[in-house]
């Protein structure tokens, strides 16, 4: 069973801020990690290929240095790793991505299952995935906790508001991950030094057939035409004091609030 | 948009009549021909094993944005009732719709749903584009994309918004990418520019620590998910009504890549959606022991909450995972938040911090939760929380 889990190298969103000058987004001295979900997918897949043979390619879109968030992937048992990267997929919007992914997901060509982590880190809009999907014409199943493996058919236990709902799809097909779907490997010295010998093939757009207009900015139907720091509520009030008198003053208030 | 068939390739299979939602397929000279009722939903193109249905793309630039009018909320139903933040969608709709001189629709996809058209009309919506087949009974990406796809090409919406549920996200992506339409995740805001007549829709990022506004300049329609409990309905009022519009599907359940086996209800905590609470309780480590949920039970019991947890008690095992809130867990907005024992860390923050009024019970006079409660209380939660029940049910005792 060959498996192909998308991944990205992202901000660690705890440190971004808004520089409140510019209103644009720090990014200087910002750690760079794997998407955390993206590690639960990364696990997902060499757990199912320990179990049922086959080999777990990741793949990722993003500039050169990204190359290490697919290093990390080869140290948890992933066994190729491509990384997409050209100056013209930058500014590349979710559809522009999605597409991007799609073609040298077509390059690699002999798949059965895609995994991804349900959304990244610092965008957060889970729209990736379904992207990929549509431009591969193949079936998505979102929001996974739970895969199962059945000749070829793969059931899939979903993760919604309040209910689990188990889907059965036939391979192939693009699976997304929730972080409750297992707990990551942490790789020991000796897997990332072997990772470290391990090739990252890097392929630019010609390599993967991608249509310039598609890509980018070209491609982005959508553009931030503005960013800014959240307001943040500073006219709290804060309570100190005897536990009863402060817990009676806030209940009281919320109550002459009509909040409770 | 626009779809042809490659007549040289077509083998006359007919693997694309069954999955043409709107029965826009013939035969004829055994090669496929699409009648007048395509939509170029796509739905065949993916059926078609030769590659012979080619769904062809405008460029940038390329969409004639005039012919596109009118504001549509995709509708969510859940166990045949209509999800609140559909009249959430309905309601701020009718704001945006306003200001583009417009009106508004509202699609409802499902089985037996005939009701709901009411329901729809009743919360604002002056149009209601009722879907109804057994395949449509739950969501699928598949039956629900091919169907949306074809009612926006046929309909032309300058304007398409979707509850950002799982649902909603599942199918908004699909169908964004399928129509090659801008499309932006999870907006908090949404307004109409004066000028362009833009739609611009404003959404956090990087965990919450950043606002962006995002405008789709060149396609249409613009899209976008919006959170539940941001927008706020209308009043529901009866004496309302909805064109209706039936729209006559076709769809084989052999074509559809997905089956459902099984629903089973979240039994793991209390039956409260937290998407959909008024109230939630949460707790955090600051609680010390797992047993100590029971506190924050019987608060959130006291005053009808759900109970929520932070990211380190469900890693530690505490309370099932259902419970997270934050950036890997849920994104809620209720109207009250109260955060006992929680330090606030921005993962935590940027799935609550939109809460209507936050308060916060913490020893550490500098967490960060702090900065984002109107009611911040420093102190032993053991000793506040009690007082605070004792607070309330006293308070009921007197005006009952």
């Amino acid at each position: 069973m060959n498996i192909i889990v998308c991944i990205k190298q992202v901000p660690d969103t705890s440190e971004v801020s808004i520089d409140p000058e510019t209103n644009t987004i720090v990014r200087e001295g910002v750690p760079a990690i794997i998407n955390p979900f993206d590690e639960n997918a990364i696990e997902q897949a060499v757990q199912m290929v320990e179990e049922h043979g086959g080999k777990v390619t990741v793949l990722s879109m993003g500039p050169p240095q990204a190359e290490a968030a697919l290093r990390e992937a080869l140290a948890m048992g992933a066994d190729e790793a491509i990384l997409v990267s050209d100056r013209c997929f930058a500014a590349s919007d979710t559809l522009a991505t999605s597409y991007v992914l799609s073609t040298a997901i077509r390059e690699i060509g002999d798949y059965d299952l895609i995994f991804c982590g349900k959304q990244a880190f610092d965008g957060d809009t889970a729209q990736v995935p379904p992207g990929i999907a549509e431009h591969l014409g193949i079936p998505q199943v979102t929001f996974a906790i739970g895969i199962e493996v059945d000749g070829r058919k793969v059931r899939v236990r979903r993760l919604l508001e309040d209910e689990f709902e188990t889907v059965e799809v036939k391979m192939p097909a693009l699976i997304s991950v929730v972080k409750q779907i297992n707990e990551p490997r942490r790789p020991g010295i000796k897997a990332k030094l072997a990772a470290k010998k391990k090739e990252v093939k890097v392929w630019d757009a010609s390599c993967i057939d991608a249509d310039a207009c598609l890509c980018g900015f070209d491609g982005s139907p959508t553009r931030v035409v503005r960013t800014f720091a959240p307001s943040r509520n500073t006219e709290g009030k804060k309570y100190e004091g005897e536990p009863k008198e402060v817990a009676t003053a806030v209940v009281e208030a919320l109550i002459a609030e009509k909040i409770i | 948009m626009a779809i042809y068939i490659d007549k040289p390739k077509c083998i006359g299979c007919k693997m694309c009549i069954p999955a043409c939602p709107y029965g826009a397929i013939d035969m004829v000279d055994d090669k496929a021909e699409f009648n007048e009722n395509c939509t170029s939903c796509g739905a065949c193109a993916y059926a078609c094993p030769t590659g012979a249905i080619v769904l062809e793309m405008a460029g940038k630039g390329e969409v004639d944005t005039s012919e596109y009018e009118g504001l549509w909320v995709v509708g969510e139903i859940n166990d045949g009732r209509m999800a609140m933040v559909t009249a959430e969608l309905i309601g701020e709709g009718r704001r945006l719709a306003e200001k583009r001189d417009t009106d508004v629709s509202c699609v409802l996809m499902g089985h037996e749903i005939g009701h709901l058209a009411d329901r729809a009309a009743g919360y604002g919506a002056d149009r209601v584009f009722l879907v109804d087949h057994p395949a449509l009974k739950r969501y699928r990406t598949q039956p629900f994309t091919d169907v949306l796809t074809g009612l926006i090409n046929r309909n032309k919406p300058e304007i398409v918004l979707i509850g950002a549920t799982s649902m909603g996200r599942d199918l908004a992506s699909r169908v964004a990418a399928r129509i090659k339409a801008g499309l932006t995740a999870d907006c908090t805001e949404l307004s109409i520019n004066d000028e362009t007549g833009l739609l611009e829709q404003t959404r956090p990022a990087f965990g919450g620590n950043v606002m962006a506004t995002i405008l789709c300049e060149f396609t249409r329609p613009q899209m976008a998910t919006v959170r539940p409990k941001v927008m706020k309905p209308l009043e529901f009022d009866d004496s309302r009504e909805a064109e209706v519009i039936e729209v006559p599907v076709e769809i084989n359940e052999k074509s559809i890549a997905t089956k459902i086996l099984e629903v089973v209800k979240d039994e793991s905590g209390s039956d409260v959606n937290l998407t959909e609470a008024d109230i939630i309780v949460s707790g955090g480590r600051g609680l010390g022991d797992p047993k100590h949920f029971a506190l924050i039970e019987e608060l959130a019991d006291t005053i009808g909450g759900a109970v929520g947890a932070s990211r380190a008690t469900v890693d530690a095992g505490w309370i099932p995972a259902t419970h997270q809130v934050g950036q890997t867990g849920k994104t809620v907005h209720p109207k009250l938040y109260i955060a006992c024992g929680i330090s606030g860390a921005v993962q935590h923050l940027a799935g609550m911090s939109s809460s209507d009024v936050i308060v916060a019970i913490n020893k550490d006079p500098d967490a960060p939760i702090f900065n984002v409660a109107h009611y911040g209380i420093v102190g032993d939660l053991f000793e506040v929380v009690p007082a605070m029940i004792e607070a309330i049910k006293q308070r009921r005792g007197d005006t009952a």
